[in-house]
């Protein structure tokens, strides 16, 4: 458990460090949904249907923006081998990087998510639910892309290869996230897409550190 | 590639003996006419009894034959991908030589089947749902496994390292393999416009024998078909090596 906070805090002061860096994501995130009014035209009644959408695509993008350096950095100046090295388990360290991932992404996301239902004209009823499917789905995006970021440390054209490895592996968080606030604002309980959502980051959090400590293993054979 | 050379043990079992890749070359050699035989007479009686002499639908009339490609090709788009999988299972927990080059043989093929499977559901749909393409489960899923496809491809050619290559490959195959499931089960999961399983189901077969018949065989023929292109690509990929690694020696020789 040392290696995890040792592991843990040492990502946050480097997320510190770089300062506006690491929120590159979050504008993004919120820079993105502003362009869909723009596109398909500020009428309020479209938008509040597309709203719960948007904001879940939006923040599926945003996350594989950072994903792509997760392991890079730490790849390139050998600090990975060292981790494998290391007497603690990869898969825990694994799993604070990922953890420290979605503290620096996730996170910020969800705080900024009423923001962008506020531009978005969500209706209030779909508030809750969006915030809570959120804060409950966002950290299996930051698991299942270790996987992916994982795989492709040394690769070629890592980013654009990131999205393509990670897109299908997020549409059922996607589903069950937007489709939780579209429940909620025809009149219908969020929970049983709630439920879902929690099973699919539990799953996440238990198998995918594992999945990318294999893949880091196997990538400096 | 050293690795493959190695003659293998030759107390092992068959599978470790068809590491030996000339082995293998002459072993696929024999199969293939064998393949190609089964392929055609499959595909010609298939298609003379599915489009010909089996008798039409009552509500979808002549449109019902498109199932005779279609269905087929979704099942090998599955086969294709468990293939996939268990090669990629097969080469990282054994090192099996061949098994990198099976997965990396078999995704193109799978690729295609999906595509093909996607094309004729969309050509089927037109006349019986009045639509090309909905959002249903099943439809998605199997466009995701499409993608999923793509995706082993890309990561395949995104290493110089042939051998880092296969094993990051053969990971993404194994991770990806909680998508079959959701294909499978998603018309009993989700209330969908594609209609349920009627072929294989635990109280037998609802298809009346006379269209069951030709859809069988015709699964036979594009088993046989997968068969042959697999080998071919398999066998294509191990001449090239082997020309290759030839080259390296005349050019390490060439040079005092």
């Amino acid at each position: 458990m040392n290696a995890f906070r040792a592991t843990l805090s040492r990502d946050m002061l480097i997320a510190r460090r770089e300062g506006g860096e690491s929120l590159l994501a979050v504008i993004f995130f919120v820079l993105g949904a502003m362009l869909f009014p723009l596109g398909v035209g500020p009428e309020g009644k479209l938008l509040a249907l597309m709203a719960a959408g948007v904001i879940w695509v939006m923040a599926l993008l945003a996350t594989l923006l950072a994903l792509d350096r997760l392991f890079q950095a730490d790849w390139r100046d050998g600090t990975l081998e060292l981790m494998a090295l290391a007497p603690d388990s990869l898969t825990l360290i694994v799993a604070a990087k990922c953890l420290a991932h979605w503290l620096v992404t996730g996170l910020p996301m969800v705080i900024a998510a009423p923001v962008m239902a506020l531009l978005l004209n969500l209706p209030p009823e779909g508030w809750p639910p969006l915030l809570a499917a959120l804060l409950i789905g966002s950290p299996a995006l930051s698991f299942i892309g270790a996987i992916c970021a994982a795989l492709i440390v040394g690769a070629r054209r890592g980013g654009v290869l990131m999205t393509l490895l990670a897109l299908p592996l997020y549409v059922p968080s996607l589903i069950f996230g937007a489709g939780a606030v579209q429940a909620a604002i025809g009149g219908f309980d969020a929970s049983a897409h709630l439920m879902a959502l929690g099973a699919i980051t539990l799953a996440a959090i238990a198998l995918c550190p594992w999945a990318a400590a294999a893949a880091l293993r196997q990538a400096m054979e | 590639m050293a690795e493959a050379m190695a003659s293998p043990n030759p107390s092992g079992g068959f599978f470790h003996r068809l590491a030996n890749p000339a082995r293998f070359q002459r072993l696929s050699a024999w199969l293939m006419p064998w393949l190609v035989l089964i392929a055609l007479g499959c595909f010609g009686a298939g298609l003379y009894y599915g489009l010909y002499a089996s008798p039409i639908d009552y509500q979808q009339k002549d449109t019902v034959r498109i199932m005779y490609v279609h269905v087929p090709a979704a099942w090998l788009a599955m086969m294709s991908y468990s293939t996939l999988a268990i090669s990629g299972f097969v080469a990282l927990v054994w090192r099996h030589p061949l098994a990198n080059v099976a997965g990396a043989a078999t995704a193109p093929i799978g690729a295609v089947f999906t595509f093909l499977a996607l094309f004729t559901g969309a050509i089927w749909g037109q006349p019986t749902w009045g639509t090309w393409w909905v959002w249903d489960a099943r439809l998605t899923s199997v466009l995701i496994l499409f993608f999923m496809f793509l995706g082993y491809i890309a990561i395949h050619n995104a290493f110089d390292d042939q051998a880092r290559a296969g094993r990051a490959a053969s990971l993404l195959a194994i991770v990806g393999v909680v998508i079959l499931p959701v294909i499978k089960f998603s018309v009993d999961w989700w209330n969908t416009l594609h209609q349920p399983a009627s072929v294989s189901k635990l109280s037998g077969s609802s298809m009346d024998p006379a269209m069951l018949r030709p859809l069988l065989i015709m699964a036979v023929a594009y088993m046989a078909l997968f068969g042959v292109l697999l080998l071919l690509r398999m066998r294509l990929e191990l001449t090239r090596r082997r020309v290759e690694a030839l080259q390296m020696a005349r050019a390490g020789a060439a040079t005092p």
